[in-house]
C-alpha cells in the first residue's frame, strides 16, 4: 500500500504542471436537478468540477461522454477533474434520479 | 418501483456478467463453486461496509478518495483476473482435454482459485455499495412504499441474473476446446476493460493526464442502452475513450498474452 501511495504521489507531482492554474467550476444538485444544468468550460484545458449535492439523498454524477462517475453523498460535495475536452457538447446525468437530473458541459 | 428496478438491474447486471464469465471460464475445475460463493459472501459484506464508509472514503485525499479507492479495487481485480487466466491457459491443453484430472490436481493442492473469490468480491464492492446507497436514499426520501421499492429492486436483480444465466448457458454450449479459448479471451477483455476504467478514475482524480481524446462512436453504439452497457462491462467498450484509457487497455492485453505465452513454454 505504501508503495502505491508513493507511486501515486510521484505521478501526481510528475503530471501536474506547476504553471497551469486549473479552472474551477461548481455545479449544485438540488431537488434532483443540476444548477447550472448547462455549464460552459474552456476547450482543450483540464477543469476541476466541484459538485455540491444539496439534497439529503445521494446522487451519482455520471457521464458517458467524458467518462466520469462519482457518487456524491447527501449534503456533501465531490471533486471531479474533467478533460481536456475538445470543443463540443458533453452530456452528464444523475444516475439515481435520471428523469430530472440532466445536464451538459459545453466546451468552447 | 421503476427507479429502483432500473438501478438494481444496471448494477446487478455488471456483477452478473463478471460472475458468469468466471463461472464459464472455470467450468469443470473442482472447488470453483466454493470460491465463487465465498466471493459473493465477501462481496455482500464489503458492499455494506463500503456504503457505510462512503462519506469518509469520498472526503479522503482532497475529495478524490473515491476515485483512488475504486482504482485500487479495480487494480486488485485486474491482477487476480490476469493471474487466473494465465494459470488456466498455461494448463490449457490438459484443461481442455481432461477437465476432471486437472480438477483433481487442483483440489489436491496449489490451487490459485482463491483469485476468483477475490475478483467476485471486489467487483461486488463497487456496484453493491452503489445499490446500498441508492436504496437507502430512495427509501428515506421517496413517496413510494418500501415494499414497492424493494419489489422493483428485486425484479431488477432477477432480470440481471436471468441475463447472466442465459449468457452462461450460451457459452457452455460451445465445445470444450472453443469454450476454453472463448472464455480465456473474455477474461482477458474483462481485465482490459477494468484497466481502462482505472485510467479513467486516475484521470478524474488528476493523478494521470488523459493525453487527449480519441474517437466518438456514440452515434454507432451508446453506453446509455443495454447493449452498450453489456459490451462496456464485458469488453470494456467506451464510446469516447481517452488516450490514457487505450494505453491501459492495450498494455493489459499485451502483458497478459505475453505471460500466457511465457508460462506455456515453461510448462512444456
Amino acid at each position: 500500500m505504501n508503495k502505491i501511495i508513493m507511486l501515486t504521489t510521484a505521478l501526481a507531482i510528475f503530471s501536474t504542471p506547476a504553471f497551469a492554474e486549473t479552472p474551477v467550476f461548481e455545479i449544485a444538485i438540488k431537488d434532483h436537478k443540476f444548477n447550472p444544468a448547462t455549464l460552459e468550460i474552456p476547450a482543450g484545458q483540464k477543469v476541476k468540477l466541484i459538485v455540491k449535492n444539496q439534497d439529503s439523498t445521494p446522487e451519482e454524477f455520471e457521464s458517458h461522454d467524458f467518462n466520469r462517475e462519482k457518487v456524491i453523498a447527501g449534503n456533501s460535495e465531490g471533486v471531479i477533474f474533467v478533460g481536456p475536452l475538445d470543443a463540443g457538447e458533453y452530456k452528464f446525468f444523475g444516475e439515481f434520479n435520471e428523469k430530472t437530473a440532466q445536464g451538459k458541459l459545453i466546451a468552447k | 418501483m421503476i427507479p429502483s428496478f432500473i438501478i438494481a438491474f444496471r448494477e446487478f447486471l455488471e456483477i452478473a456478467i463478471i460472475i458468469t464469465i468466471i463461472l464459464a471460464a472455470t467450468r469443470g475445475v473442482a472447488g470453483r463453486n466454493f470460491w465463487v460463493i465465498a466471493g459473493i459472501a465477501g462481496g455482500l459484506v464489503g458492499s455494506a461496509v463500503a456504503a457505510v464508509f462512503a462519506n469518509n472514503i469520498s472526503a479522503a485525499m482532497e475529495g478524490v478518495g473515491q476515485e483512488i479507492f475504486n482504482a485500487a479495487i479495480l487494480a486488485v481485480a485486474v491482477l487476480m483476473i490476469v493471474w487466473t487466466v494465465v494459470w488456466m491457459q498455461s494448463h490449457g491443453r490438459a484443461l481442455a482435454q481432461k477437465m476432471k484430472q486437472v480438477g483433481k490436481a487442483v483440489s489436491e493442492g496449489e490451487t490459485p482459485l482463491y483469485s476468483i473469490a477475490v475478483v467476485v468480491s471486489v467487483a461486488m464492492w463497487r456496484e453493491g455499495a452503489e445499490i446500498v446507497l441508492f436504496m437507502t436514499g430512495i427509501i428515506s426520501s421517496s413517496e413510494e412504499s418500501i415494499f414497492a421499492i424493494l419489489v422493483g429492486g428485486m425484479a431488477g436483480a432477477a432480470l440481471a441474473v436471468t441475463i447472466g444465466t442465459l449468457l452462461y448457458f450460451g457459452l457452455i454450449r460451445l465445445s470444450s476446446r472453443h469454450l476454453f479459448a472463448v472464455t480465456g479471451w473474455l477474461l482477458i477483455l474483462l481485465a482490459c476493460g477494468m484497466s481502462a476504467q482505472i485510467a479513467s478514475y486516475l484521470n478524474a482524480a488528476d493523478i494521470l493526464p488523459t493525453l487527449g481524446n480519441t474517437w466518438d462512436s456514440s452515434w454507432l453504439l451508446t453506453q446509455d442502452n443495454i447493449i452498450g452497457k453489456i459490451l462496456h462491462v464485458m469488453l470494456g467498450y467506451n464510446e469516447r475513450p481517452s488516450v490514457m484509457q487505450i494505453i491501459f487497455y492495450v498494455a493489459t492485453m499485451v502483458v497478459t498474452v505475453a505471460l500466457i505465452k511465457i508460462t506455456r513454454k515453461v510448462k512444456i
